[in-house]
């Protein structure tokens, strides 16, 4: 393990005083890159011409005294469904290769405008449909802790990349636990903010009613200080909300009520995960808040109700790969315009990609419409007023992020068995309500990772309640 | 050919037309151009009109506004909030191969429904209207079958439309014209659609004829085209009604060039189009305050005023015509009946032998026409403090001298003489000095002369008493 490196606000300070260059910070991490990332695999694309001349900009600034934005110098990886003008955008794909987008996202805009150094795109599952990054039609990325297992998914690239000390911070989505997963298995901290409170222009759907741009980072006041950027009403995305950002922590935790949720200790959680979980809970009750087990009604629904919802989203959001106007086009030069969307498509979508949107097809079908699309929605509804019932007597509710440890890459599941270990993650999403995975230590030398979540706007009640965690029991190491 | 089948019993036929929005400066989902005609193909897209991944809809207000107003002015019901839906299906002209639409079933609400449009002596009912984006277009080398590629151009795509449909409310093709006419006159002169221009409206249709089944016609390109395409589809259903079967439900496909209709698929081949709600488009709210808004800035359109006047002031459907056909004129028209006049006589008066007068003096603004006015002198005229010719002396000089009916009235010697004894001396008095007394007995014309002549003498003199007198005098 290396040393603890500084946190972001540290690291800004010596940039804007000049002590560190930032060019040659940049220029020795890029060089650097590419030896971890041979057996990681974390980037599909390193930004190298554009972050090293942005850190440029950056010295020219600071020599000339001028004010520094917030992230100035910092090290962003992103997410490859992410827009960033000018690199590709593949989504984990073969149907977006070559594709690159013509605009940037609204989070890559206020990173840039608070001097954020973005690295490159990071691997992800295709079109953030899985939760092992293996279904990457780039190859699969590797969990830096161990290189036969997974990293999570579907935002396992900027895990692996903030784990491994490649980057110190990351952006991901998270559409049902793509970035709390991922976060869980490579010992970092993982937010799925609250639906609303960041804006989704730019990113590529997988989605569009569940997902959220999430936050990456190993320190508890990096990760807020990410989120306080990229967050905001955002006038081009009509979802975004316009409340106002998150109360700031107050600090301490003593008194908060914190529920610990028996239902996210189902059966399919391995013992070392749940011992571990209840384990760094009990940090809580050291720390003076009020911990004790509770229910939340509804949950036997949330997974089959995500499902149905994701693959109905999905499967309309990615009829528009056909070929004709960007990505990839296997057929060309016919007018037989229906054979060649269905040569392209079936040439270039991934297995879980076409299972996705065959389910989701059939979920809007004429007749099967009101039997799963229209239930699941209100099993949504079910589980909203189900979670609005348990926040009238807890300020956080806390359960194991993933029920099992990181599976071994190539590891033989059945689909539903794949889905089956999304369950705790999926509330979140359903309910558009902020969670947050935290390292809760090692089993059998794997990471496990502990989930809270807070009411809509929490927030904050989040970072408090990790900060006064992290100032317990330390700032997880990198993997490097 | 198809002229002589125009009617035929038991005709059915709906119509569903389309309506591009063209008074919008922008497209409805983002902020490209609506100006598309004569552009170069594909200038006028952006990433989201292009369906570039990860960009999103931005609904354009001033849209939601100007279907409203069609709503308002089709008598539609319009509910408190209204949602996107997403029709999916896969075509080239599609930029995200789904359209963002609206949906009336399973939870969708459409922007309105429930409206009817007066069409002479019947209502016919619009089920509905909605709100969507037009797709772009296709341009084939030669013909749609044996072209070896398509083109596309998206500067049409993302234009907003109005989708109205109708009930089948339609008996013969000629309804269905007039209709649409009378529809393109309401969206221009609601201010929201030039229906002149290319494409600007377009029209499906749906026929069935005596019970049978409901066939589709798609891809009728004008107006003039739609009574062919209907008067065709009406005599080709109609050699089916009797046999075994009749029509089979379908949609036709309207070839212009041979004015026939083609099969394109029949109803087993229908289209599933996968509706859900648009998840990055929230509800929309449509509040009360809105409405108003939208209400008080719509300009009424004669049309549509000219059927309130039938309704609320019982005018002949000719005479609504007339007074709405100048707003300003049926602006003095309201004035004047909400003062107390009875409609009919102001609608009379305004309309009659002072037309080009009241309309002349109505643009002009300067306050020559006095409502007030006009409600007295029609009081006297009903009260017969003034004969017809009086009132109209005294009208004329409001008109052309800017004077008051005080005024004027006082110059203009009015009071009716209604002395039985002066007017059967007058009478005599014409008749002594008339030699066209024998022809009158005979002559309503040479009579009509008589009377006239008692008139000169004495212009206050009650008309009716004078040819009652005269009748009686003459007889004798
Ligand atoms: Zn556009």
């Amino acid at each position: 393990m290396a040393e603890i490196s500084p946190s972001v606000a540290e690291l800004v300070r010596r940039v804007a005083s000049q002590e560190v260059s930032c060019e040659e910070k940049t220029i020795h991490r890029l060089a650097r890159i590419p030896r971890i990332d041979r057996d990681i695999h974390a980037f599909l694309h390193l930004a190298t011409d554009r972050a090293t001349k942005k850190a440029r900009e950056i010295d020219r600034r600071a020599k000339k005294g001028e004010r520094l934005g917030r992230l100035a110098g910092v090290a962003i990886a992103v997410k490859d469904n992410i827009c960033v003008s000018a690199m590709p955008a593949t989504c984990g794909s073969k149907i977006l290769e070559g594709f690159v987008p013509p605009y940037d996202a609204t989070v890559i805009q206020r990173i840039e405008a608070e001097d954020g150094i973005v690295l490159g795109k990071t691997n992800m599952d295709e079109f953030a449909m899985g939760n092992t990054t293996q279904a990457s039609a780039f190859g699969p990325t590797k969990n830096p802790w161990n290189l036969e297992r997974v990293p999570g998914g579907s935002s396992g690239g900027s895990a692996a990349a903030v784990s491994a000390g490649m980057s110190t911070l990351a952006l991901g989505t998270d559409t049902g636990g793509s970035v709390r997963c991922p976060a869980s298995f490579c010992s970092v901290l993982g937010l799925k903010p609250t639906y609303g409170t960041v804006s989704r222009y730019g990113v590529i759907p997988y989605a569009n009613s569940l997902e959220q741009v999430g936050q990456f980072a190993r320190r508890v006041s990096d990760l807020a200080l990410l989120y306080d950027v990229v967050s905001g009403h955002d006038p081009r995305d009509s979802t975004s909300v316009t409340s106002p950002k998150a109360r700031k922590s107050s600090g301490g935790f003593k008194g908060k009520r914190v529920g610990i949720v028996t239902e996210f200790f189902g059966e399919g959680t391995k013992d070392g995960v749940r011992r571990k979980v209840l384990d760094a809970s009990e940090k809580f009750r050291e720390m003076g808040a009020k911990v004790e087990e509770t229910h939340v009604e509804s949950m036997e629904y949330a997974l089959a109700a995500y499902y149905v919802i994701a693959m109905a989203e999905a499967s309309s959001n990615l009829s528009r790969y056909d070929g004709v106007r960007y990505g990839a086009s296997t057929e060309k030069g016919t007018a037989d315009w229906n054979a060649a969307f269905a040569k392209t498509r079936t040439e270039c979508f991934g297995p879980e990609v076409k299972r996705r949107i065959l389910l989701g097809s059939y979920v809007l079908s004429a007749g099967y419409y009101e039997a799963y699309y229209l239930k699941a929605q209100s099993a949504r509804g079910l589980l909203r007023r189900a979670f609005e019932k348990a926040f009238k007597s807890y300020d956080i509710l806390l359960g194991p992020t993933m029920p099992v440890l990181p599976p071994r890459i190539g590891e033989k599941v059945t689909p539903l068995e794949d889905y089956m270990i999304d369950i705790n993650t999926v509330p979140a999403n359903l309910v558009g309500l902020p969670a947050l995975s935290i390292p809760a230590g090692f089993v059998e030398g794997l990471p496990v990772g502990m989930q809270l979540m807070a009411p809509h706007f929490g927030e904050h009640l989040l970072f408090e309640a990790a900060q006064s965690y992290e100032d317990a029991v330390g700032v997880p190491g990198a993997k490097e | 050919m198809s002229k002589r089948v125009a009617v035929l019993d038991g005709v059915k036929i709906g119509l569903e037309i389309h309506c591009q929005l063209t008074a919008l400066k922008t497209k409805l989902f983002c902020s490209c151009s609506s100006d598309y005609r004569d552009k170069e193909p594909n200038e006028l897209v952006c990433p989201t009109c292009f369906g570039i991944p990860g960009t999103l809809p931005l609904l354009n207000e001033r849209a939601v506004e100007y279907a409203l107003r069609i709503a308002i002015a089709l008598g539609c019901e319009v509910p408190q909030r209204t949602s996107f839906y997403r029709k999916n299906y896969f075509y080239p002209d599609l930029p995200k191969n789904f359209q963002i639409s609206q949906y009336d079933k399973a939870g969708g609400v459409a922007i309105a429904s429930a409206g009817s449009v007066r069409l002479e002596e019947k209502r016919v009912r619009v089920r509905r209207l909605q709100l969507e984006e037009d797709p772009g277009k296709l341009t084939y080398e030669g013909t749609i079958d044996k072209s070896p590629y398509s083109l596309v151009d998206y500067n049409r795509a993302g234009i907003a439309l109005v989708e109205i449909v109708t009930e089948p409310d339609f008996e013969s093709a000629r309804e269905a014209k007039t209709f649409l006419e009378k529809l393109r006159a309401i969206v221009e002169g609601l201010g929201v659609s030039d229906g002149e221009l290319e494409g600007a409206m377009r029209c499906d249709a749906n026929v069935s004829v005596k019970g049978g089944a409901r066939v589709e016609i798609k891809n009728i390109s004008s107006f003039k085209e739609v009574e062919k395409a209907l008067n065709y589809e009406i005599l080709r259903q109609s050699t089916f009604s009797g046999t075994e079967g009749g029509a089979e439900a379908e949609t036709r496909h309207w070839d212009e060039r041979r004015s026939i209709t083609i099969s394109l698929r029949t109803k087993e081949g229908e289209q599933d189009y996968r509706y859900f709600p648009e998840p990055d488009l929230p509800t929309l709210e449509l509040s009360p305050e809105f409405l108003r808004r939208v209400r008080e800035e719509m300009p009424e359109v004669s049309e549509v005023k000219a059927e309130r006047y039938q309704g609320e002031f019982g005018l002949t459907p000719q005479m609504a015509k007339e007074v709405a056909r100048d707003a300003k004129v049926a602006d003095f028209f309201e004035e004047v009946v909400s003062k107390g006049a009875k409609a009919s006589d102001a609608a009379n008066w305004i309309t009659g032998e002072f037309r080009e007068e009241v309309r002349t003096a109505a643009a002009s603004g300067d306050g020559r026409l006095k409502a007030g006015d006009l409600v007295e002198l029609l009081k006297m005229l009903e009260s017969k403090e003034a004969t017809r010719g009086q009132a109209k002396e005294i009208f004329r000089g409001m008109m052309t001298t800017g004077k008051g009916l005080a005024e004027l009235g006082k110059s203009t010697r009015t009071g009716v003489v209604l002395d039985e004894s002066s007017i059967t001396g007058l009478v005599e008095q014409v008749l002594r000095e008339s030699d066209a007394v024998e022809k009158a007995k005979s002559d309503p014309k040479a009579f009509n002369y008589l009377v006239g002549q008692v008139l000169r003498l004495e212009p206050k003199a009650d008309a009716k008493l004078v040819a009652k007198t005269l009748a009686r005098k003459i007889k004798r």
